[in-house]
């Protein structure tokens, strides 16, 4: 059985799923699991507290505690889904996340594990500088931290199952103009990122990339709500006769070369786009990677088509400005074609 | 002592047991500085010394099966837990047959198979780790708690608050035992609280401002730490949820190996020596016809003897091999 879902559906199913089939899973954050509540600040874990009221524990604003109290929890064996509800609130969490949860395997020469999940909502959407960053550069960096950005309801519920019987720390970054929640919790700017999920029990493997469009001239590298701009453009190119292949990265630690390079032997041309400041992203250490295994393949410098070097600004005209979009990335592809 | 109890009234074996434990603290400590001003061994250390009594009054409660965390300074607690001389000094040397094969270091000592994970370097940092640990032993209903040490320095961290507070609401099984040493590296606990007639009366208060029972107990009295921790055990294994015991103890060496102490008023640290843990306890167990001065040279030799063996075997153990820097990264 196969149904339509959008992503917070998905992920929704997929963490009743795995608490259901594991009674080591548990999710804990601000505002999950508050009967009369929101289910968390996208309506992720909405009515999850019903089954499992025992297993969606509901914090005090403290994400530094709690999300070392997962880090302590995971030690002993349960499996923790951490919720922060925004992106920009990881900082407040960085000491646990990059000191402890990163470390303590291999401070521990191996004998310690850390299984948990942290998933984040990101992207700009309005609300102002602090709650709009792209965070993910910001953990790909980090040795023993698996990170992924699931562009679509399918993506989402896969990556997350996988993430959880994952004995690693794991990063699930959602954007939440991908969310697809309905009615009074819609985003202005939402873009239909629904896809069909089977009922029965599926992984997407960690680490994997997927091709979401095959092509030929160009490689666009894209993940999470630049996928769904990247496939715009493509459009747009091909009604101009330039065929572009859009490969979903997906997958944002450990990168997977083998689909990126195969694109990338392939066409030779390559342009990445990311929502977040140029200087410093994700697309810097993919553009260093891929220059340094591909290169012999490479026909022209790589493209990366980003947003300026500038927190996120509030009036829509702005926000618009920081945020790339199809017209920019056909900019970046004609200018990789040149 | 406490006002209960008389040294009679515990069992001999019992009473040697933590003083042989004490001892081999202070020993360990004090063979590693000698190894450090030799160039023997690598890295740094921060010692307990002084803190003897902390570490096993406390640790003599648990069980394997109970937990600890611990702090850049873990050697005490790590032997207190029950992890062996050799493990630790192997690791301290960077063996790759070390209790954190050698991936660890002083500051990062632990054997999760006996109930200490890797100290935590960061201060305050193993706090939200202890309140989670815990959280997993209330929800696999076992019956076992998690100490959780740090120093008065720790509890100015927000993660101390965020930990304690988590505890406290959700009724976890933590003993939370602060090392009232008076200072944070070189500063003084008085300049980091407001203290006194017009504030606080002790770091407890931070304790009990989170609503759990807190009390201050006297560090250096061994069995007066033992008792403490014995109450809080049974507070938190009766469901009752954290407690916050504060321990009055000092330092009689430096922060770190390099720290020659030039901020603790000369008068202050010799009183402290005149009432550091193990020499007070001697005079207390000596109090028993049962127990003679020639016991506890007996037990400072064997100590002494085991430690010696157990340097020479560590300093001998293969070290890892450079492509091992790529390994343990990922389960």
């Amino acid at each position: 059985m196969v149904k339509q879902l959008s992503i917070v559906e998905a992920l929704r199913a997929g963490i009743a799923e795995e608490m259901a089939r594991d009674e080591r899973v548990f999710c804990i954050g601000e505002d999950i699991g508050i009967p009369g509540g929101w289910g968390g600040a996208f309506t992720v874990t909405l009515g999850l507290e019903r089954a499992f009221r025992d297993r969606i524990i509901d914090t005090p604003i403290a994400e530094n505690g709690f999300f070392g109290v997962a880090v302590g929890a995971a030690i002993l064996g349960m499996r923790p889904i951490v919720d922060v509800q925004y992106g920009d609130f990881l900082f407040c969490a960085m000491d646990q996340i990059h000191s402890n949860a990163s470390m303590l395997r291999y401070m521990s020469g191996g004998t310690v594990a850390v299984p948990m999940v942290m998933r984040a909502p990101v992207g700009a959407t309005g609300r102002g500088a602090q709650h709009a960053r792209n965070v993910e550069r910001f953990f790909v960096g980090i040795p023993g931290i698996k990170v992924v950005a699931p562009s679509n309801a399918y993506d989402a519920k896969g990556l997350l199952k996988a993430a959880v019987r994952d004995d690693n720390p794991v990063m699930i970054f959602e954007h939440k103009l991908l969310y697809g929640s309905k009615g009074a919790r819609m985003e202005t700017g939402a873009v239909d990122s629904s896809s069909d999920v089977p009922d029965e029990d599926y992984t997407v493997p960690l680490g994997t990339a997927r091709v979401a469009r095959r092509g030929s001239q160009v490689t666009i590298l894209a993940w999470l709500l630049m996928l769904h701009h990247a496939l715009s453009a493509a459009e747009r190119l091909a009604a101009s006769g330039v065929d572009v292949e859009v490969v979903d990265v997906r997958s944002l630690s450990p990168f997977d070369f083998d689909t990126i390079g195969a694109s990338v032997r392939k066409t030779g041309r390559v342009v990445i786009v990311e929502e977040g400041p140029k200087t410093g992203g994700v697309g810097a250490e993919l553009s260093a990677s891929i220059a340094e295994r591909f290169s012999p393949s490479l026909k022209a410098p790589i493209v990366r088509v980003a947003s300026p070097d500038v927190p996120v600004p509030f009036a829509p005209v702005l926000e618009n400005a920081y945020r790339p979009d199809p017209d920019r990335i056909v900019e970046g592809v004609r200018q990789v074609l040149d | 002592m406490t006002e209960h109890t008389s040294i009679h009234d515990y069992d001999r074996v019992f009473l040697l047991g933590l003083y042989e434990r004490m001892v081999l603290i202070r020993e360990f400590e004090e063979r590693v500085k000698y190894l450090f001003l030799e160039g023997r061994m690598p890295g740094t250390i921060h010692q307990c010394l002084g803190q003897e009594a902390t570490a096993v009054g406390v640790c003599s409660n648990l069980t394997d099966e109970d937990y600890i965390t611990s702090t850049h300074r873990p050697h005490g607690h790590a032997l207190a837990k029950g992890l062996t001389p050799l493990e630790i000094l192997i690791e301290l040397f960077g063996g790759v047959t070390g209790c954190c094969r050698g991936k660890g270091g002083s500051m990062h000592v632990g054997n999760i198979r006996k109930g200490m994970p890797p100290a935590i370097a960061i201060v305050g940092g193993g706090i939200p780790v202890a309140t989670g640990m815990a959280l997993a032993l209330k929800m696999q209903h076992r019956s076992n708690v998690v100490a959780c040490f740090f120093g008065d320095g720790a509890t100015s961290e927000g993660a101390f608050h965020e930990a304690v507070n988590m505890a406290a609401i959700w009724d976890l099984p933590v003993i939370f035992a602060c090392e009232n040493n008076r200072y944070g590296a070189s500063t003084p606990v008085g300049q980091i609280m407001r203290l006194g007639a017009e504030g606080l009366k002790s770091v407890a208060d931070r304790g009990a401002a989170y609503g759990i029972p807190a009390d201050t107990i006297d560090g250096n009295d061994v069995l007066a730490v033992y008792e403490a921790a014995k109450d809080a055990k049974r507070v938190c294994l009766e469901g009752g949820g954290p407690v916050f015991l504060e321990f009055l103890t000092y330092r009689i060496t430096g922060h770190s190996r390099r720290d020659p102490c030039l901020y603790q008023p000369k008068e202050e640290r010799q009183a402290a020596l005149q009432s550091e843990p193990i020499g007070r306890f001697e005079g207390v167990l000596l109090q028993r016809a049962d127990v003679v001065q020639s016991d506890l040279d007996g037990i400072r030799e064997t100590v002494a003897k085991e430690l010696s063996e157990a340097i020479a075997i560590a300093e001998q153990e293969p070290k890892p091999v450079p492509e091992d820097v790529l390994t343990d990264v990922y389960a």
